[in-house]
């Protein structure tokens, strides 16, 4: 069963440019997807319309049985709380040390705090981070604070991991640190992961499903380790 | 359980985020207080003219002097014709006899002169009470044209014009309320603005994670309906204090008889009540229109 479905999806934005153009893609519960392309190719929208950042302008774009679309402003946390959502940025707050960030996603969705502590200790062992609990974020190298990110993504359970570029401010060493989790996660907790990046090596060597996206038009759909990047990309 | 855990996370945020941003806060308080003070004059202006204008409006009666000499048919018509007249509240008759003895109670000299006469010079009348005075005059004109109608006596002029500026000041006052209660919302919501401002990352990673809208709301509502509350407290005791020493000192009357003041107990209480629902809610609504911005993501 398809967990994320496209059809015939368009988005142009106000300003007149297109994003996507009529982008139809499938794809399945516990998969492991690279979205590659160029910059401005329409990636990241690809990406932002599966947490509804982005609406389309036309077609459909279902995740996990929900419209995408759809889903009006003040109901977006119902699909939210299905996903975790992995950044660039890291995105942690800067007041808050290692526990609370995660635990923050658990608190927003008003869980008890008894409840939220073996889950929070959880998700951190498994981005290897228990140690680090009580570090806040600016004492923490950019790996670690990425693997923080992680936890907070996979702390509520999601059945699908969005990942935007999420080793494009680190080292390759760490990269490849962080990719080992996230495919950790891919195969423990069987979660679904879609994944943007930039990083060639990363898809060469993970032999995964890759997207790729060209100018807003998706001009190649690769099986498991069909697809290998010669340029950079 | 849960909703009970979510409020008291954001009544916590809540004061976090006053006493975080005290300065602002102070100056969104102050503002509330000054807008609520003259919110509060307002209102007891008003509410004292709707109750001299009320009291003026009861005493204002139309009173229809029949010609001498009428007989019973004649004031069975008038009667009927009076029961027409769509302006009329209410009617009574009042016979020359009964005319006879309030006058001679009223004044011993008028009574013995009356006795002395054999017939009654008095006329038979109606005392009319009409529904809406502003248009007093026409009543009283259509009431003359009745037949067996001798004279219509009425407050002419004065008292009409009395009410009508007491209805034009009172639609002023309204305006004018209305106006402030507008300005202390932007100004509050201004204020909450700010102070979203400098959470605008939380509130983001907030969305992201799946926070409902209610839930991120809801600390900055409360910090709305906490600053709008404290705004009213001075407002609320100078109204009491105030109208309370305002009462006593002129004894219920202002400059004459005519203008009465309302009685200040329970009074004052409602006005307060009014004040701290407009503080609140106002302080709800600004808050609940500057955090709306953020949560389109």
């Amino acid at each position: 069963m398809s967990l994320i479905e496209l059809k015939n999806v368009n988005k142009t934005y106000k300003n007149g440019v297109t994003a996507l153009a009529d982008m139809s893609v499938e794809i399945n519960k516990g998969e492991f997807v690279f979205v590659i392309g160029l910059t401005a190719s329409g990636k990241s929208t690809f990406i932002k319309m599966l947490y509804r950042e982005e609406k389309p302008t036309s077609g459909t774009v279902m995740v996990g049985g929900l419209n995408v679309g759809k889903i009006r402003n003040r109901k977006v946390y119902k699909l939210r709380r299905k996903i975790g959502i992995v950044f660039q940025d890291f995105k942690l707050l800067p007041k808050l040390n290692v526990y609370e960030n995660v635990a923050f996603a658990l608190e927003c969705v008003g869980m008890k705090e008894k409840d939220i502590r073996p889950k929070v200790l959880d998700a951190l062992e498994r981005v290897g981070l228990k140690d680090k609990v009580r570090s806040f974020p600016n004492e923490l190298s950019g790996g670690e604070q990425q693997r923080v990110c992680i936890a907070r993504a996979i702390v509520n359970e999601p059945k699908l991991l969005i990942c935007d570029e999420p080793t494009g401010n680190l080292d390759p060493e760490t990269s490849k640190e962080i990719m080992n989790v996230i495919e950790s996660i891919n195969k423990d907790l069987k979660t679904t992961i879609i994944m943007a990046t930039h990083d060639k090596d990363i898809v060469n060597r993970m032999k995964k499903r890759v997207l790729v996206i060209d100018h807003g038009v998706l001009t190649g759909d690769y099986a498991k380790g069909r697809y290998k990047a010669h340029e950079s990309i | 359980m849960k909703v009970f855990r979510i409020i008291g996370r954001s009544f916590r945020d809540a004061f976090k985020s006053i006493g975080r941003n005290f300065s602002l806060s102070f100056a969104s308080i102050m503002c509330t207080t000054i807008t609520l003070i003259l919110v509060a004059v307002a209102i007891i202006c008003a509410a004292n003219i709707e109750n001299v204008t009320k009291k003026v409006e009861d005493e204002l009666n139309i009173v229809v002097y029949l010609k001498k000499g009428v007989t019973e048919e004649q004031i069975g018509n008038i009667k009927s014709e009076l029961n027409v007249e769509g302006n009329i509240e209410k009617f009574t008759f009042k016979s020359k006899d009964e005319w006879k003895i309030e006058m001679g109670d009223y004044s011993d000299t008028f009574g013995t002169v009356l006795n002395y006469l054999e017939e009654n010079p008095l006329l038979d009348s109606f005392i009319v009470k009409v529904r809406d005075i502003k248009v007093l005059n026409e009543t009283a004109e259509h009431i003359k044209k009745i037949s067996g109608v001798d004279t219509v006596k009425y407050g002419e002029g004065m008292v009409e014009t009395v009410i009508k500026a007491f209805d034009i000041v009172e639609k002023v006052v309204i305006v004018v309320v209305v106006a402030l209660i507008l300005v202390t919302a932007f100004l509050i919501s201004n204020t909450i603005r700010l102070t979203i401002f400098s959470r605008r990352n939380e509130i983001e990673i907030m969305r992201l994670v799946g926070a409902s809208n209610s839930f991120i709301n809801l600390p900055f509502i409360i910090e709305g309906f906490v600053i709008g509350v404290i705004g009213s407290i001075i407002p609320i005791c100078i109204t009491i204090y105030g109208y309370v020493i305002l009462f006593s000192q002129v004894g219920g009357d202002l400059f004459t008889k005519m203008i009465v003041l309302i009685e200040p107990y329970n009074f004052v209480f409602y006005v307060s009540l009014i004040l701290l629902a407009i503080g609140s809610i106002v302080g709800m609504l600004g808050s609940l229109k500057a955090v709306r911005k953020y949560l389109k993501i």
